[in-house]
């Protein structure tokens, strides 16, 4: 009896074990990507309609751009959907990924307390409200995070013509010294915080500290009147060109990583750039505000 | 295999070139630590002794509750401490919130229970004729404690040493009370775990190796001035 019961456990144990060890499923795609596209809703909308329509299930993997790129470029997943053009453009060139599918944009705004120390209410210009700021030495958020939100306020930064610290930390990479490079207006840790964490922690410091920060419009949106305590911040700076802020697909190189699931991949870019994925985009709304414009079909309904 | 020799290397690199930055980390997550520590072990090594010395009604169930407390999660004391130092909080005025202090005051919420409890059992070990003949001798209560604190310092110094290595290491007060600023508040745990987020597992992994080799440093002095006491 004994020694059935641990047969029973064995096999029990084998039976979770197993599946693992089949060969991967034709049917599942997996993809990284950045916070804001899961955090926004916009995937549970997408998905759903990209599996009906072609089988294909997406398993989602949702972390900050130079970690969903980071991915990419260690062959972990089969597709990338991030928003950090330039180094799309890059992770493309280096062989990392087949093709850059632009297919969105929303925008960046740059929020702060009703009192506005700096006075940037109402400037449409972002960089001269960066420079304001930076004058007045008032508090200021940045995600400090290396992701695409981050990346666009140190150009943003590098904008205003101030001058800019630059920290740079060498790591060893395959043997070799590698830079990584980090770019601020000083008063690093006084008037400037650099913290180093996702889009609504950064959003919840500011509104702790009433202090200014650039958020994308979507998280902000959310964490304005999604909630149930919304915050205090308020837009003060939009609608600056250099605000806009694109999403990109890559399906991954198979040249690179075999088993990548290429076909796969490109179905659900070309799928996200058809009329039906942009269409969808286009009439997402969150809470009665649109989110996100399609760049593909831009007109699309 | 590389990828270990790689952060290794990294490491050592930071660490022998004194990078600035490395340096006001390590010098913050220490200052912390060790203040939090100090503060906890004025509290609660009174307080073990306090309750390990009296003999009262439920007594069993207070060292059970202290236990208890022993597993208490950082991000459960993370978000108490928040609710009354957040700007709509209680303490809202003081602007403690995303500070230095902030961790302060959450780390020794957590490792109060850690030195207290380790001061009860320390004291248990000791032979109760101490206590008794320091009684006879004429001691007061505070005297008597002093002998009694005398042959359980060990014990006690191994309490803070274990409450030590529990603030140094944890992530969830320090991130949720200090905010991870960069050359504000930022500690090992929370740049280790940044920089998991963005990708950088070589300088994630350097930085563990810095960590797990200051623990190595405070353990190995602590074992030296124990062994020569001990002679």
């Amino acid at each position: 009896m004994k020694r059935f019961a641990i047969w029973i456990t064995v096999l029990g144990c084998m039976g979770l074990i197993f599946p693992a060890l089949l060969p991967a499923d034709d049917h599942v795609l997996t993809m990284s990507t950045t916070t804001s596209t899961q955090a926004s809703g916009l995937l549970d909308i997408l998905l759903p309609a990209f599996t009906e329509d072609t089988g294909i299930t997406v398993k989602v993997i949702a972390k900050g751009t130079g970690a969903a790129i980071r991915d990419g470029m260690d062959g972990n997943v089969d597709v990338i959907f991030v928003h950090a053009k330039g180094r799309e453009e890059q992770f493309v060139a280096e062989g990392y990924g087949t093709k850059r599918y632009a297919i969105m944009h929303n925008d960046f705004v740059i929020l702060g307390s009703e009192a506005d120390p700096a006075g940037i209410k109402g400037q449409g210009d972002a960089v001269a409200a960066l420079k304001a700021i930076a004058a007045q030495k008032a508090l200021f958020i940045s995600r400090g995070d290396d992701s695409g939100t981050h990346t666009k306020e140190q150009q943003l930064w590098q904008d205003t013509g101030l001058l800019l610290e630059t920290t740079t930390q060498t790591i060893v990479k395959k043997g070799k010294n590698t830079d990584i490079q980090f770019v601020y207006p000083g008063g690093l840790g006084e008037w400037y915080m650099s913290i180093g964490q996702g889009m609504g922690k950064a959003l919840t410091f500011a509104d702790e500290k009433q202090a200014y920060v650039m958020s994308d419009r979507g998280t902000y949106i959310k964490y304005k009147v999604g909630r149930k305590e919304g915050l205090d911040l308020v837009v003060l700076c939009e609608g600056d060109a250099r605000l806009a802020n694109p999403y990109g697909v890559i399906p991954v190189n198979p040249a690179k990583f075999p088993q990548v699931k290429i076909k796969q991949a490109e179905a659900f870019a070309e799928w996200l750039v058809s009329e039906k994925g942009q269409g969808l985009i286009a009439n997402y709304r969150l809470l009665g505000q649109p989110l996100f414009y399609p760049d593909a079909i831009p007109a699309a309904k | 295999m590389n990828f270990f020799f790689d952060s290794l290397f990294s490491a050592l690199q930071l660490v022998f070139a004194a990078d600035p930055e490395l340096m006001v980390i390590v010098g913050l997550s220490l200052r912390v630590s060790l203040t939090s520590t100090l503060i906890a072990g004025l509290l609660g090594v009174p307080l073990g002794f306090v309750i390990g010395f009296n003999s009262f009604r439920g007594k069993r169930v207070v060292i059970t509750l202290l236990n208890t407390l022993l597993a208490l999660p950082t991000v459960v004391i993370g978000l108490m401490v928040y609710t009354f130092i957040s700007r709509r909080g209680a303490l809202g005025a003081l602007n403690l919130l995303y500070t230095p202090n902030a961790i302060i005051i959450g780390q020794v919420i957590l490792i109060i229970p850690v030195i207290t409890a380790l001061t009860i059992a320390a004291l248990s070990r000791i032979d109760d004729r101490y206590r008794r003949t320091a009684l006879t001798l004429g001691a007061d209560q505070f005297q008597t404690a002093l002998v009694v604190l005398r042959e359980a310092r060990f014990g006690i110094v191994a309490a803070a040493v274990a409450a030590f290595g529990r603030v140094i290491s944890e992530i969830g007060i320090s991130m949720m009370l200090g905010g991870n600023a960069r050359g504000f508040t930022r500690t090992m745990t929370t740049a280790m775990a940044l920089e998991y987020d963005k990708g950088e597992f070589v300088l994630a992994v350097g930085l563990g190796i810095v960590l797990l080799t200051i623990s190595l440093g405070m353990n190995t002095l602590l074992n030296y001035f124990q062994g020569r006491y001990a002679e």
